[in-house]
């Protein structure tokens, strides 16, 4: 039972990456970005293909997170300047990395087995709890910065911070491709730690960022964004616990996974919806009790 | 300080959907003037303002401040000088963020935005010092997410994001309009001082005729399209309700009609 919880820990803080990254459009922004499914291949084949011709795993790491900005960058302009629907330029993108991304591996799938990697000295259990804090951190700054309260405005109330002299565009091009940098990072991470490059590893990647968004959410709420960001790392962790934990269950597979995401995902955007409407209807029978019973008053005080 | 000059804006030209949004439209504000611009709906009041602040363009003419032909700048610019009051309560705050992170964005208004804090220990204590003299405790809620903030509170909000750093112009787009007449009342006694105390020319749309002549120093009158009334400093402080109604009929022909407007002798409770 618990022989498959360091691997699963081990997994989620390697996609915390990705799934702060899918935080930093999907609710900060406001902007569902479906790039992130190219955008993680990218990643893990600029490191895969530059750790096996010889450079260094960690410039290999900082070159795809540099791919993944340049992904982002083009997705925000197509939106921004090419004024393309946000969903409809994600996809875009994502179709495009596709051939980029072969491209880059020149073949499907590209092997790091014999090659030194990142985690070739030290454990990803060991080194990423600590990566990722710094992370965490940097961006909780950022998101502190007169800057970052521009981005965050951006995707709250675009009209108040345009009025405020912030250039929506930028901020958006900048939010869009700072978390697309981080998603290819995750996916550098992840060819280093399972040894290979797969043209499809990305396949999925957002709705499976969403799950551990809305997971760590739900669970250890997002009242800060210190809080929530916390909350992601720990939704993407605990999500990949869920998915070792269903896939000790005698009749799923390997491949019953993306249903078993896909779910979540539904269930936790449904449920919230269904409990707003519930409780606002149970306030406002309450309220009209209240206002029936102290009509009286009003009655009598004049018009006040 | 601002002016208008031969501004001109149609929608839809040429289709039987034409609407003459503004015709010709010239003004001239001094420093310190305070103009409030009443007329039906429709009459071009609203796209007057968005004109000023850079949400719609000039089909042709010329707005200048302080000389400075800025009617080409897109409207993030345009807040280098300019800052809005918008009538929705929602539009000038952000909800999800904190009083304070929302008043440190209006901070930073014609500054560059960097990586450094946006709030910081200096900043909360002005923002504190700002918000007690509102006397309306939201001193005591710096940490507070906007969207947890009534209207009227969240529309105070936005008066002063709008004003503590003093701009060139002050646009209020009918800020009231939204508020109970409780709540009305107190920001447009909040707005009245913070003008007079720090001389900002403001243009204020309003639909109601009684603001309109008790505050600022001119009026204008607007109708299709057009100024149809321009009432000096003089004038204005002698003017009357009726007398407006009255000389609105004969210049234009047609009842002053507003689904909105208040008439002057409105009592308040």
């Amino acid at each position: 039972m618990f022989s498959a919880l360091p691997g699963a820990v081990e997994l989620g803080l390697l996609y915390a990456l990705m799934a702060l990254g899918v935080y930093m459009t999907f609710r900060i922004l406001n902007f569902p970005d479906l790039t992130v499914d190219g955008s993680f291949t990218t990643g893990a084949a600029i490191a895969a293909v530059m750790i096996i011709n010889g450079y260094a795993p960690w410039i290999s790491s900082v070159a795809a997170f540099a791919g993944g900005l340049a992904a982002g960058v083009c997705t925000g302009l197509l939106h921004t300047k090419g004024k393309i629907n946000g969903l409809l330029s994600g996809i875009l993108m994502m179709i495009a990395l596709y051939s980029i991304n072969m491209r880059i591996m020149g073949k499907p799938n590209t092997s790091l087995r014999g090659s030194e990697t990142l985690f070739a000295d030290i454990s990803p259990l060991l080194l990423m709890p600590i990566f990722i804090l710094i992370v965490k951190l940097l961006l909780d700054f950022f998101l502190h910065s007169d800057l970052g309260l521009a981005l965050r405005a951006t995707g709250d109330n675009a009209l108040m911070i345009k009025s405020f002299g912030a250039n929506t565009d930028h901020t958006k091009i900048l939010g869009i491709s700072l978390s697309n940098g981080l998603v290819a990072l995750s996916g550098a991470l992840i060819a280093q730690q399972s040894g290979f490059a797969d043209i499809s590893m990305g396949i999925g990647m957002i709705v499976i960022g969403l799950a551990s968004v809305i997971i760590g959410e739900a669970i250890f709420g997002a009242a800060t964004v210190f809080r929530a960001t916390l909350a992601v790392i720990l939704g993407s962790i605990i999500y990949r616990i869920v998915v070792a934990l269903a896939l000790r269950v005698e009749w799923f597979d390997a491949s019953d996974l993306k249903l078993i995401t896909a779910l979540i995902v539904i269930v936790a955007l449904i449920l919230p919806t269904f409990q707003r409407k519930r409780g606002q209807k149970k306030a406002a029978q309450k309220r009209s009790q209240q206002l029936l019973l102290s009509s009286n008053q009003i009655g009598r005080d004049g018009d006040r | 300080m601002l002016e208008v000059s031969n501004v001109t804006k149609l929608f839809n030209p040429g289709t039987p959907d034409e609407k003459v949004a503004l015709l010709q439209i010239q003004l001239k504000l001094k420093p310190g003037d305070f103009m409030t611009v009443i007329g039906s709906n429709g009459a071009g009041k609203s796209t007057l303002m968005n004109m000023i602040s850079g949400v719609l363009e000039p089909d042709s003419g010329e707005i200048l401040i302080e000389g400075k032909p800025i009617h080409q700048l897109p409207e993030y610019r345009r807040s280098r000088w300019i800052t809005r009051v918008f009538q929705d309560p929602m539009a000038g705050t952000s909800p999800n963020m904190t009083i304070e992170e929302n008043l440190a964005m209006a901070y930073a208004r014609g500054k560059r935005r960097g990586l450094k804090f946006g709030v910081t220990k200096a900043k909360r204590k002005m923002f504190q010092e700002h918000l007690e003299r509102f006397n309306i405790g939201l001193e005591n809620r710096l940490k507070a997410k906007v969207g947890l903030l009534s209207g009227g509170e969240r529309q105070a909000l936005s008066l002063l994001m709008a004003t503590f750093t003093q701009p060139k112009i002050l646009l209020l787009d009918e800020h009231t309009a939204a508020l109970d007449p409780a709540r009305a009342e107190l920001i447009i006694q909040l707005t009245e001082e913070i003008i007079r105390e720090l001389k900002l020319t403001t243009l204020m749309v309003t639909h109601n005729m009684d603001q309109a002549i008790r505050l600022g120093n001119r009026l204008i009158m607007m109708d299709k399209g057009r100024i149809i009334l321009n009432i000096d400093e003089e004038r204005k402080k002698r003017l009357t309700v009726e007398q407006l109604h009255g000389e609105f009929e004969q210049i234009s022909g047609h009842k002053l009609a507003d689904d909105k407007l208040v008439l002057g002798s409105s009592k308040r409770g």
